[in-house]
């Protein structure tokens, strides 16, 4: 094992290529196009034995590769934003198929307006469609989450593909120290892919696609898919304990920082949850009792841990580096789907919108929603959600809608 | 934990210096995170590079706020507001500029009082976007945190640059000793800054978004590309000038190649080219039919400019 400087982009990579995997349908997209280089250089210099496929669309990229999963061989992919969104159809469609293989995501939010910085928008845009999902927050995560992913997706009990999820620019571009496992202990790690019957070969007919109508067999069939996703729960802390055994390295499924005694906690997801680390640390240093909860696994849904985690805190600030339209943050509604009506469940849950489309969440605000959510608790008064937007900011906006005013009235005059 | 700021323009190679600075720093034992931020990949752009180094593990992610060292590979960036080159600055944070510009004469320009220095790294290079400036800076940064001995300095130019040949690297391992030896009577000079204290920390000022009628809220420009507010004259490096003794005034060739239309066309058919709007791509240079349109360092034709 040794220990390098890697980006997200090269750890995720390495994993790829510790896993050996034989197929690499491939299409670029900005954050991620990094992966695909790499695997593609390695590949060139036979350092990789495995085959890159470069396809016209992710559309296409998704289909190849859950085609290429159907006969039973390990299949990568990555991909981002726009391009998770453009493969839609195909994530709903291939998990059906219940073949197996990762894919990367690179966090980037969606247009429009159109941006490369990272939030979660895309990854929660898949969060339905039965490929399970991990989220990292550290390079390392990137690399050891690639391994494990394997193990998930293909044991015989859920058999479903996996994203792993890491930020864009955050983790994507940032070099950190990575620990690179030996080769031969990560390929003993992941084992050899045992297809069993996923076996689709040329000349040997086999519909995975198959139409059924009336409800009957279309509810049994995708319920089994949500059932095999709820099997992962179990199968993850398995594989995760056996990382653990082999590399030292414990991921657990939902990350308790500082947790035991506090009476507050913040909950996110990604990268910016170690921002929220060190938060915790400085807080706890000027007296506070607050820790970090911080699923790596969203799908499936740790329920049951959040529960055993957040019982009898005061209150949990869950901070969203997403929004849906017209309800708020994602994670915020998940928990308290998990929390109503449970014994001793935080009386207060505050709710944050912040980092959409990279934007930075300082340590200054961290600090002020550990106050906001303590507040909240003493006035027994949960205070609205709130976007993370400074009035510098929205001076910021004004400037720029000033611009836009005077060049509108200059082009209305040229039209006179 | 040590926090460092590179700011340069797109083909500078900050990139590439945060990341020589990054693997030196690592080989001394420190956890670092360094990283590269810009837009939509463009040459002569503004960008900047950050680097953390600290002896335990780092949490602290993103943008650098407050800064130990500031390293400017481009004085001319300095007065841009969009480059950020002195955002979160204080009295301890160190800012070093390659300019032949003294550092009394930025110190008293920029209305600062922590330590200033300059040094010309790369006068002997016309054109700012050609390589070495990044490892030079690399160099001076090394030597100002003042915990890289020279020789991890180059072998973590090694690590970085040997992809591109034993030359390049010996070239890039010149420069940066060069810069590290220059500057070497401030060894040390950078100190790390307190962490903020969740006592006594600046309110971040939120307000609640307010709601806006979709005639101003909707993210609409209306005009062509990009606004002519947005001086993107800043992010040239070279400059194409029109000699207008040779230019037989065909009048569209090279206005009707420049990818952003910025070369007009006067009445009398003579083009005029619009300084703030040239990006300095060059196509213009390559397009002309006669060979009109030279091509000088933007540096030159600035300090020209000055001059006159």
């Amino acid at each position: 094992m040794s220990r390098a400087l890697l980006t997200g982009n090269g750890a995720a990579a390495w994993g790829a290529r510790l896993a050996q995997v034989d197929y690499i349908p491939a299409f670029p997209i900005t954050p991620q196009t990094e992966i695909i280089e790499n695997l593609a250089k390695w590949i060139d210099t036979d350092e990789m034995d495995s085959r890159l496929v470069t396809l016209e669309s992710e559309h296409s990229m998704i289909t190849a590769a859950g085609a290429a999963a159907a006969t039973g061989v390990r299949v990568f992919s990555a991909t981002s934003s726009q391009g998770l969104l453009y493969g839609m159809e195909m994530l709903y469609t291939v998990a059906g198929w219940r073949a197996p293989f990762v894919l990367v995501n690179v966090s980037r939010g969606l247009a429009a307006p159109i941006t490369l910085e990272s939030d979660h928008n895309d990854i929660l845009a898949a969060r339905d469609c039965g490929f399970l999902q991990i989220h990292c927050t550290t390079c390392q995560e990137v690399l050891d989450s690639t391994l494990i992913a394997y193990r998930l997706a293909e044991h015989h009990s859920v058999r479903l593909p996996v994203i792993v999820n890491l930020d864009g620019f955050y983790l994507s571009f940032t070099r950190e120290p990575v620990e690179l496992p030996d080769a031969e202990a990560a390929a003993k790690f992941v084992g050899n892919y045992d297809a069993e019957n996923v076996q689709f070969r040329a000349s040997a007919p086999t519909s995975q696609a198959v139409a059924v109508l009336g409800g009957t067999p279309y509810s049994y069939f995708r319920y089994e898919i949500h059932l095999a996703a709820q099997q992962g729960l179990k199968v993850y802390d398995e594989v995760a304990t056996e990382f653990a055994q082999q590399f030292g390295r414990k991921h657990e499924a939902v990350e308790a920082y500082r947790c035991d005694d506090a009476d507050y906690v913040f909950v996110m997801l990604g990268s910016f949850a170690s921002k929220a680390k060190a938060a915790v640390d400085q807080l706890r240093d000027a007296g506070w009792s607050i820790g970090l909860v911080r699923p790596r696994l969203l799908r499936p849904f740790p329920a049951e841990r959040f529960y055993q985690l957040l019982k009898s805190k005061k209150g949990a600030a869950v901070i969203d580096q997403n929004i849906s339209m017209g309800k708020g943050g994602v994670l915020h509604s998940e928990l308290a789907s998990v929390l109503y009506g449970k014994p001793d469940a935080p009386p207060v849950l505050t709710s944050f919108i912040g980092g959409l489309g990279g934007r930075d969440i300082s340590q200054e605000e961290l600090f002020e929603m550990a106050k906001v959510t303590r507040d909240a608790y003493e006035k027994s008064e949960t205070p609205a959600p709130r976007l993370l937007f400074t009035q510098d900011e929205m001076r910021e906006v004004h400037k720029l809608q000033a611009v836009a005013h005077v060049e509108r009235q200059e082009l209305e005059k040229d039209h006179e | 934990m040590y926090r460092i700021r590179f700011h340069g323009r797109g083909g500078q190679g900050m990139k590439t210096a945060s990341r020589i600075l990054g693997s030196a720093l690592f080989q001394q034992g420190y956890e670092v995170q360094d990283a590269p931020r810009y837009g939509a990949e463009r040459r002569g752009a503004p960008i900047f590079a950050y680097v953390r180094a600290a002896k335990v593990l780092i949490n602290e992610r993103g943008i650098i706020r407050h800064p130990d060292l500031v390293i400017v590979a481009d004085d001319t960036l300095v007065p841009i507001p969009a480059a950020g080159v002195l955002a979160g600055m204080d009295q301890h944070s160190v800012l070093f500029i390659n300019s032949s510009t003294s550092a009394d004469e930025w110190r008293s320009r920029l209305n600062l009082t922590g330590p200033v220095l300059t040094l010309p790294l790369t006068a002997d290079i016309e054109d700012r976007a050609v390589p070495y400036v990044g490892a030079a800076c690399a160099g001076a940064a090394a030597c100002l945190l003042g915990v890289i001995p020279q020789q991890s300095l180059a072998k973590a130019i090694e690590d970085e640059l040997s992809e591109h040949g034993a030359e390049v690297v010996r070239k890039n391992q010149q420069k940066a000793a060069q810069a590290f030896e220059a500057i070497a009577k401030h060894t040390g000079i950078v100190s790390e800054a307190e962490d903020i204290s969740a006592h006594d920390y600046v309110d971040p000022g939120w307000l609640d978004l307010p709601f806006e009628q979709a005639s101003i809220s909707a993210p609409t420009i209306h005009a062509g590309l990009t606004s002519v507010e947005v001086k993107t004259g800043l992010w040239r490096t070279l400059r194409p000038v029109i000699d207008y003794e040779r230019c037989n005034k065909c009048w569209w060739v090279c206005s009707s190649f420049c990818p952003d239309g910025a070369i007009n066309v006067s009445n009398d058919g003579q083009p005029e080219i619009d300084y703030d709007h040239c990006k300095g791509c060059m196509v213009c240079v390559a397009q002309c039919p006669p060979h009109a349109i030279e091509t000088i360092p933007e540096q030159q034709a600035l300090q020209r400019e000055e001059q006159t």
